[in-house]
Formats: C-alpha cells, sequence, structure tokens
C-alpha cells in the first residue's frame, strides 16, 4: 500500500471499506503532514483535534454505506462551519465563529467526512493567486515562490501536496478551475443551481458555485455526487435529477462532438499552450470523438462584462460588514467614522478596488451604461454557448493563458492579473459547468490544464470525457516535497 | 375652505390649490418574515425575533414567503389593480446601523401591483384617487438613540418584516381627502386581512409628497417629500405646514428646492432633511439571491375567488337592499366590523331602528369609551333584541333609551331588563283612555283653551298623560285617544 497521504479518495474509501486503513490512521496521516508543511501556509485554521476525536468516534461505530466514510477533508474558508472560525480569508471575519453550517459542508458530513480544517483564500474570493488573503500567501507545492492560483489557492496547493485527500472550493469566475490548473489537478465548477449557496459567504451571488477539487476524475465524480443537492434554504438552487455520477462514470466518449472555440485563442498565447491545445484534441480524436470547430463571438466581451458583474454585486454582498453586527470593528466618534475606519482597516486593497469598482458601475448615471450593458452581454454570451451546444456535446479549451506564475510578478497589475481568468469567465457568465484537469507541462515542468465545458446539468458528460482524456493524457505531477519540515 | 368645498389656501387675491400624492407602508398581516421564518410579532423583546438571515449573516439567503406574495396580489386586487405576473425584487442600497444587509430588498423598475384606483365618499360626492402602483419590501430594524447616553441600541425585531408600499398619484387635494383615502384604504385592506392598519403600532405609515400651485394653473409644482408621518392628524398637519411655507416661498419670489422633509410634531413645522443634491444614490439592481418572481393567472384567480365583498360593493348592496340612505351606508361600511356588526343586528330585527341605533346611541357611547366596535359593551343580539321590543310595541323609544344604558353594564339582557323593572309599555287602549279622562278632568281650564284654538296645548297633554302613564304609556296609542277626545 502506498503512503496514506498519497492515495486518492477513492483508494482511501476503498481501504476503509475493506478495513485496510481506520480513519483515525487516515485523519493523522494527514495531520501528521500538515505539522510539517507549514511552509506553504494552506491553512487558516485547523481543525485537528476535533478531527481526530471524530476519526475515533466513527471508527468505533463505522458506518460504511456512506460515501465519504471517515475520510477527513479541508475545505476552502469560505464555507461556514459551525463552530468553527470562518474568515473568507479577511481581517474583517478574523474572529468570526458561525453557529451554522453551509449546505455544501453539511453534505460531507452526511457522508462520514471530517473537517480537517479551514484553506486559505484570496479574500471573499477577490483573486487569483491567493495573494489577497489576510492571512498570508500560499506557496504553490508544484515550486517554490510559484503562486498556487486562486482564489481557492490554499485549497489546490492542499490537493497537490497531499494534505487532504480532496477539498470543495468556489469558483466565481474561475476560482476552482485556474488553481486546479497551476498545481496540476482537477477542478469542476458545476452548473449554477447545482450546488447549494447557502452559508457560503457570497462574492458575486449570481456566479459563485462550490465544486470539487481532487487528484483525479473519478474523486471528482464522487465529491460532487455529494455535495450536488436541490435546496430550498436557496432559491437559486435548482431542483432536478442529478446523477450518480462516480457510478454513471466512463470512459467512452465515441461519437461524442466536441467543439473547438476560434476565439479562445487569444494574442500572445505561449506556444505550449497551444501545443497543449492541439494535443487535447488529439488525444479526443483518439477517444472516438469527433471534434468540430465553432464560434463564441462574444468571448472578448467576457472578462470586461465579468469585471462589471461581478464586482457590482460584490459591493452590495459586502455591505453587511460594517462592523455592527460581527466580526472586526474599529471603533469611532460615530457611526459614519466607525464604517469608514472599520471598512478601511477591515478589508485589503483588492477588495476595495473591486467594490470601488462595483459602487461606480451601479451609481445613478453610470447604471445603464455599465451594469445594465454588461447584463446584455452577459445574455449574447449565453446565447453564443447556447448556439454551440445545439451542435456540439461539449467544447474543449486551455483553462488559463499561462501556467503558474512567482509570487509578487503580477500584484501591481490588476488587469494583467485578471487576464488569467480569460477562459474561465465566460462559462460563470453563461452559468454552464467546467471543468479543469492537469494535460501537459510546460518549459519550467510547471502543470497546465485543460478545460472542458459541457452543457447545463450535464457534469457526467464533461467528466465522462475527462475521464477519458485523463486516461490518454496520463499527467503525472512530480512534486518533490520540497518544503517539508522535520 | 371656499365654496363647492374646494380646498384653496388665500393670499391676497391669490388661491393656492395643494397637491398631494401619499406613500403608504402598510405592514402585511403575516406570521413571519418577508424572507425569513421570524415571527413579526409586535411588542417582543428586543432582537428576539430575528434569524440569521435577518441579522444578514455570512453566507444566509432570502427565501420568499409565499403568503406575503399572495397577501399583496390581494390587495392589488382590492385595489381593482393590474397584478403584474413578472416582477422582480432589487436591492436598495445604503448604509445604516438598523439595515444588517447594507440594502434593503424592494421592488423598484418591476413592482408586483401596477394602477389601481381608490373611491373616496366625500360630502359633496365620489372622487377617484389613482393608484400608481404597490410594491413589496422589507422593512429596516429599529434604531434606539434614548436608552444609552453614549450608544445608539438597534432592535432587529422590524428587520425584514414586509410591507407594502401603495403610492397614490398625486390625486389628493385637501387634508380632508387625505384623511378619507387612508381611512379608505385601511378599510380595504382591513377587509381583506392583508394589513391590520394599526398606526400605534406602525403597521400603517406614510411619506406625504406636497406641491402647491396657483388656482388654475396645470403644470405641478415642485414637491417636497415629508418622510415617515404616522398619523392621519400629523398628515393633515404636516400638509397644512408645508403647504404654507411652500406659499410664503413663492409670495416672497423665491423657488421651492426639491427636498425630503421631516415634520416637527411638537413645533407643527417641517425641516429640510436632505436636499435633492444630497440625496443617497440607492444603486438598485435586481438582487441576484432571488429569481424574477413569476405569478401564474392561476394564482390570481384563485385569489380572486377568495375576495371578500369590499366596501364599496357592500355599500351599494346596503343601498339597494336596505335602502339606507348613501351617508348612513358609508358610516357602516367603513370599517368591517361595524358592517358585520350591523348585519348581525338585522338579521333578526329592523333595518331602519338598527341603522339608526348602531351609528346613533351605541357609536356615542364607544366614542365615550374610546372603544372600537369588537370591543361594544353591548352585542348586536341584544341590541336587535331591544330593536325587537320598540319595534313590538313593547316599550317606547325613550324607555329603550334607559334600558340601553343599563345593558351597557355588562350586556344584559333587554328582555330582563324590561321584565324586572316593570318598564313594559303600556298598549292597552282602555288603560289609556283611562289615564287621559283623568288627564282632562283634571284640566279643564287647559281644555277649554285648546278648544278655543291654542292647538299648541296638544304637547302639554301628551306631556301629563305620559307622566299620568310613569312614562310607560305608548306615545302612539296616547296621541291617538288624545286627539279623539279633545277633537271630537
Amino acid at each position: 500500500m502506498s503512503d496514506i497521504t498519497s492515495q486518492s479518495l477513492f483508494e482511501l474509501t476503498s481501504n476503509i471499506k475493506e478495513k485496510k486503513l481506520s480513519s483515525e490512521e487516515i485523519t493523522k496521516a494527514f495531520i501528521n503532514r500538515a505539522e510539517k508543511s507549514k511552509k506553504l501556509n494552506v491553512y487558516v485554521t485547523d481543525n485537528f483535534e476535533k478531527a481526530i476525536d471524530q476519526s475515533k468516534k466513527f471508527d468505533s461505530n463505522p458506518n460504511l454505506d456512506f460515501k465519504l466514510p471517515g475520510i477527513p477533508i479541508a475545505v476552502k474558508d469560505l464555507f461556514c462551519t459551525n463552530g468553527v472560525r470562518t474568515t473568507a480569508g479577511s481581517k474583517i471575519l478574523n474572529n468570526f465563529v458561525p453557529t451554522y453550517e453551509s449546505t455544501v459542508t453539511q453534505n460531507l458530513w452526511s457522508q462520514g467526512a471530517i473537517l480537517l480544517g479551514k484553506l486559505n483564500c484570496d479574500e471573499f474570493a477577490m483573486g487569483s493567486s491567493n495573494e489577497t488573503s489576510f492571512f498570508g500567501n500560499v506557496q504553490n507545492p508544484v515550486g517554490e515562490n510559484l503562486v498556487p492560483g486562486g482564489s481557492s489557492g490554499g485549497s489546490s496547493a492542499a490537493v497537490a501536496a497531499n494534505l487532504t485527500p480532496v477539498t470543495i472550493g468556489t469558483d466565481t469566475g474561475g476560482s476552482i478551475r485556474q488553481p486546479a490548473s497551476f498545481t496540476g489537478t482537477v477542478g469542476l465548477k458545476p452548473t449554477y443551481g447545482s450546488c447549494s449557496r447557502y452559508g457560503i459567504v457570497a462574492f458575486a451571488s449570481s456566479l459563485d458555485q462550490a465544486g470539487p477539487m481532487t487528484k483525479n476524475v473519478r474523486d471528482c465524480s464522487i465529491l460532487l455526487e455529494v455535495i450536488s443537492s436541490f435546496d430550498q434554504k436557496d432559491s437559486t438552487s435548482i431542483d432536478y435529477k442529478r446523477n450518480s455520477y462516480s457510478k454513471e462514470l466512463s470512459k467512452d466518449i465515441k461519437g461524442k462532438k466536441i467543439g473547438i472555440p476560434k476565439e479562445y485563442r487569444v494574442d500572445n498565447m505561449p506556444d505550449e499552450i497551444e501545443q497543449l491545445w492541439k494535443n487535447g484534441i488529439s488525444y479526443a480524436k483518439d477517444c472516438g470523438a469527433e471534434i468540430i470547430d465553432i464560434s463564441l463571438p462574444h468571448t472578448n466581451y467576457a472578462l470586461p462584462t465579468y469585471y462589471i458583474v461581478a464586482p457590482a454585486e460584490a459591493s452590495s454582498n459586502l455591505a453587511r460588514y460594517d462592523g455592527v453586527k460581527y466580526g472586526f470593528r474599529s471603533p469611532g466618534q460615530n457611526l459614519i467614522e466607525m464604517y469608514e475606519k472599520t471598512r478601511s482597516e477591515g478589508f485589503g486593497d483588492e477588495v476595495k478596488r473591486r467594490i470601488m469598482i462595483g459602487t461606480y458601475v451601479l451609481s445613478s448615471g453610470y447604471y445603464d451604461a455599465y451594469y445594465l450593458k454588461a447584463q446584455k452581454v452577459r445574455q449574447l454570451i449565453k446565447k453564443d454557448f447556447d448556439d454551440a451546444f445545439s451542435k456540439v456535446d461539449a467544447i474543449l479549451t486551455p483553462s488559463t493563458p499561462s501556467s503558474a506564475f512567482k509570487i509578487g510578478e503580477k500584484t501591481n497589475d490588476p488587469v494583467s492579473m485578471y487576464l488569467n481568468d480569460i477562459f474561465t469567465v465566460p462559462i460563470n457568465l453563461a452559468g454552464l459547468p467546467g471543468i479543469s484537469i492537469p494535460a501537459g507541462k510546460d518549459k519550467n515542468n510547471y502543470p497546465l490544464g485543460l478545460q472542458v465545458i459541457g452543457k447545463p446539468f450535464d457534469e457526467q458528460n464533461i467528466l465522462n470525457i475527462s475521464y477519458a482524456l485523463e486516461d490518454k493524457i496520463n499527467f503525472k505531477n512530480d512534486i518533490s516535497d520540497w518544503w517539508l519540515s522535520e | 375652505m371656499s365654496k363647492n368645498s374646494e380646498y384653496l389656501v388665500e393670499r391676497e387675491n391669490k388661491q393656492y390649490e395643494v397637491i398631494i400624492g401619499l406613500e403608504v407602508h402598510a405592514q402585511v398581516t403575516s406570521e413571519s418574515k418577508l424572507f425569513s421564518q421570524s415571527s413579526t410579532k409586535f411588542g417582543a423583546e428586543p432582537n428576539t425575533q430575528v434569524s440569521l438571515v435577518d441579522a444578514a449573516f455570512p453566507g444566509m439567503l432570502p427565501v420568499i414567503n409565499e403568503f406575503c406574495i399572495e397577501q399583496a396580489i390581494k390587495t392589488g386586487i382590492g385595489l381593482k389593480a393590474k397584478i403584474n405576473k413578472k416582477s422582480v425584487f432589487d436591492r436598495k442600497n445604503y448604509f445604516y446601523a438598523d439595515l444588517p444587509q447594507g440594502y434593503q430588498i424592494s421592488q423598484y423598475k418591476y413592482p408586483i401591483v401596477g394602477e389601481g384606483k381608490v373611491i373616496l365618499d366625500m360630502p359633496n360626492g365620489q372622487k377617484e384617487i389613482g393608484i400608481e402602483r404597490l410594491h413589496l419590501e422589507q422593512d429596516a430594524g429599529k434604531s434606539i438613540h434614548d436608552i444609552d447616553p453614549n450608544n445608539t441600541l438597534v432592535d432587529l425585531n422590524r428587520s425584514g418584516v414586509a410591507l407594502m408600499e401603495i403610492v397614490s398619484k398625486p390625486d389628493l387635494r385637501s387634508p380632508d381627502e387625505v384623511n378619507v383615502y387612508i381611512k379608505k384604504l385601511r378599510s380595504i385592506m382591513r377587509y381583506l386581512g392583508t394589513c391590520d392598519g394599526n398606526m400605534q403600532e406602525g403597521s400603517l405609515r406614510a411619506d406625504v409628497n406636497v406641491s402647491v400651485r396657483l388656482k388654475g394653473e396645470t403644470e405641478l409644482g415642485t414637491r417636497c417629500e415629508i418622510k415617515n408621518v404616522n398619523s392621519i392628524k400629523f398628515m393633515q398637519m404636516a400638509i397644512i405646514s408645508e403647504a404654507n411655507r411652500q406659499i410664503d416661498l413663492l409670495e416672497e419670489g423665491k423657488e421651492i428646492d426639491q427636498e425630503t422633509r421631516l415634520f416637527d410634531t411638537k413645533r407643527n413645522e417641517t425641516r429640510s432633511m436632505r436636499s435633492k443634491e444630497d440625496a443617497h444614490d440607492y444603486r438598485y439592481f435586481p438582487d441576484p439571491d432571488l429569481l424574477p418572481l413569476e405569478i401564474s393567472q392561476e394564482l390570481i384567480e384563485k385569489i380572486k375567488s377568495d375576495i371578500p365583498e369590499l366596501p364599496d360593493e357592500k355599500k351599494k348592496r346596503f343601498i339597494d337592499k336596505f335602502n339606507l340612505s348613501p351617508y348612513e351606508a358609508t358610516i357602516l361600511v367603513s370599517d368591517i366590523e361595524t358592517s358585520n356588526f350591523f348585519e348581525e343586528v338585522i338579521k333578526n330585527s329592523d333595518v331602519k331602528l338598527a341603522t339608526n341605533w348602531i351609528t346613533g346611541e351605541l357609536f356615542a357611547v364607544l366614542n365615550e369609551k374610546n372603544l372600537e366596535i369588537s370591543q361594544s359593551p353591548v352585542s348586536a343580539k341584544n341590541l336587535s333584541k331591544l330593536i325587537n321590543l320598540i319595534k313590538d310595541g313593547t316599550i317606547s323609544g325613550k324607555i329603550a333609551k334607559t334600558v340601553f344604558e343599563q345593558m351597557i353594564d355588562g350586556d344584559q339582557d333587554p328582555l330582563i331588563i324590561v321584565k324586572e323593572k316593570g318598564l313594559k309599555q303600556e298598549s292597552d287602549p282602555k288603560a289609556i283612555e283611562e289615564l287621559i279622562n283623568k288627564v282632562i278632568e283634571n284640566n279643564s281650564d287647559k281644555v277649554a283653551e285648546y278648544k278655543s284654538g291654542k292647538d299648541k296645548l296638544f304637547g302639554f297633554f301628551v306631556g301629563q298623560a305620559m307622566k299620568e302613564s310613569k312614562g310607560k304609556g305608548n306615545p302612539q296609542l296616547i296621541n291617538k285617544i288624545l286627539k279623539e277626545k279633545l277633537n271630537g
């Protein structure tokens, strides 16, 4: 048996079911590794003591019918967890301990999983490198001083570094798929309405979706099966028949029509990304899929549209962090002064930048030119996909326009940082499911990902295509454990 | 007021018309809040009716209370208004300590109810007031500034309570019309059970828009909005004070600034709260946590079929069926409890007498004791018994008043009172004749005067006969027999 922490979720689950490993052994193995991995800075808050107690409790009376029997899992610190501090990577929630549980995490615990701790992320999920977190940078296990992507950077790093078997992140414009791509892991953003937003600290409500981040496609299908559910506590949750994704997982994608959108060949795209894409196409052909050139004409407008819609919603969603009811407060002589001091000191620069952008685009006199126009463009982007999906079953693109960059490289250039999301934001705007799978490496040996985009509620199809491609690609993340301390 | 009851403010040969529009905030009658399951009960300990959603905890999401939607539709139907099959909840963004989300969920561009109307019964006839729209929104919490000298305290019990904002067209022209409009609106909502209209508990408040113009002018003047006035009396005072302030400005050749004002009830004047330049930019946008609200025709039809008879229809029925005057009918239907009481009384008794007794004696007692009709000390059942005693001649109207006074004390049965006190009316013609003979005998001089033409003395004989009967003589019978005796 290989080292516990390097096992996949599927392997760990099998080992528990076959009584080859106990929940306590597994939990302790991950905690032990975490203790030696502080340099990566993936944890904001750990739950190690309680996790060990819970693993013992599980072992004393194991329910092996669970889909995640006694499996320890760390989650992004954007999910509210009952009794465990939830910060959203922000000073303003530094002392916030929820008395309630998000639906998505509750779904994990209801299937036997155990909370290992809360993973670092960009402040309020605003960022593409995990550098906006109040709790500091996260190191990408792929290489020292490399960003793990963002905003689910703690999550991607934790999976890649074998600090959690799987995790869940959230994706508003690429925050699951981009960090997955940067760390050689798998990340899926489900259809909008698939996973409940109840209890997830909101960034941009019409775009936010939780999703699985895993080592491989099969684990991804297991985790999606657990977390996706209809929830009456979220009015945007959709009641539809969800598949048994892991049971129906298949590599047979013969005859599937896969679209290649010409607009994703952006200027200055590195040759290696172009090459990666070509390889993906040929693997798909090898699997018997049919490749079809398609057009998504409004792709160019997706990024500017996103950077109007998301900040607009964020500016309103973050108004509740005012020092009145919970979280950080900086006292003032009067209410206005208290607000100003609390929010100036409590929020970081990137969050403030987006609040200002959002406030501006919603302001009287600018609303029509920005927010309303952006909503119209959003409809056009959505229609592009509708049209494309009348011809194809799925779309294949690169996940990101580059591999992981150095910490600090883009912090002073927000626009170049935003460009990282160019291939992922259109999918959020259209509410579609998208998955990033590791597909190759660049000249520095850093991972690169391919993205498979599906029709609404067609997660099974993109999982199957990814499963087939994963087999052909046979990606091996070579991570040297350079950060480990004794 | 000038003739034909038009309300005009006079200034040196000039007459100004006052133009008023109201934005009424009516609390929806509902057990739970608009987007959460917390209770809406009035008067609870501060912050005991607050859910995680009401207090805007991270990750909490609003879920629409369908009952409140139905209540709004019902009210819309009662206002003869268009129900919009698609409406949208928007966020109205502003910071305040008692607004936990940092925004109020309201409806801006697409309200649930569109144009409608309310008919006012004014002394000089009916007047139609246009309704611009009705939309649903959340109430905020309450900031309390006068408990702690150094801090403002916040009570979130009201946070998230459903309100209907009912916006009238600028069709109102006088404080009197405002009075009648508010009462009519309240009456309609109470008939429907959609708002209890309790102004003391803040269930009904209004923002009052006032502008003035010279009589005959057709353009509207610049308006000022007086925020959050919570009684009809204060609304009327605020309108008069604000209209005069605006007219004074115009008379001095100055301009009126469009602004939001507050009414200071102690000084009876409005003062500026914020100018148009300082107006909040609320940055309205559709709430992404809520899908657009879609209402099916089936639901509208279902609600329509449950709509009770409303004041206007009831009034028409009372006039047509019971032959009441429009004035009487208006009074009886103005409040659903009153009309129910009336209909209960007339089930078994005379309509005309019932009308007079309810609008006369009973209302006087209620007024005096400051009671609602639902708290009436005399039940409908006993009042109808009393009326029947009058109708069948058992007691006279005058005796009935004595009996009524006693009935008030613990809703006593008039039959028992009449029996115990021996108040039964004397209606035996022989007995009456006897006592009349006695009166005639004792007053032969007056009889002679009467016969010589002093007709006015007839009343004297009636009085004497009544006195002789100890007030119990049947007045009609006394009249009749007296006439026969004296004129015969």
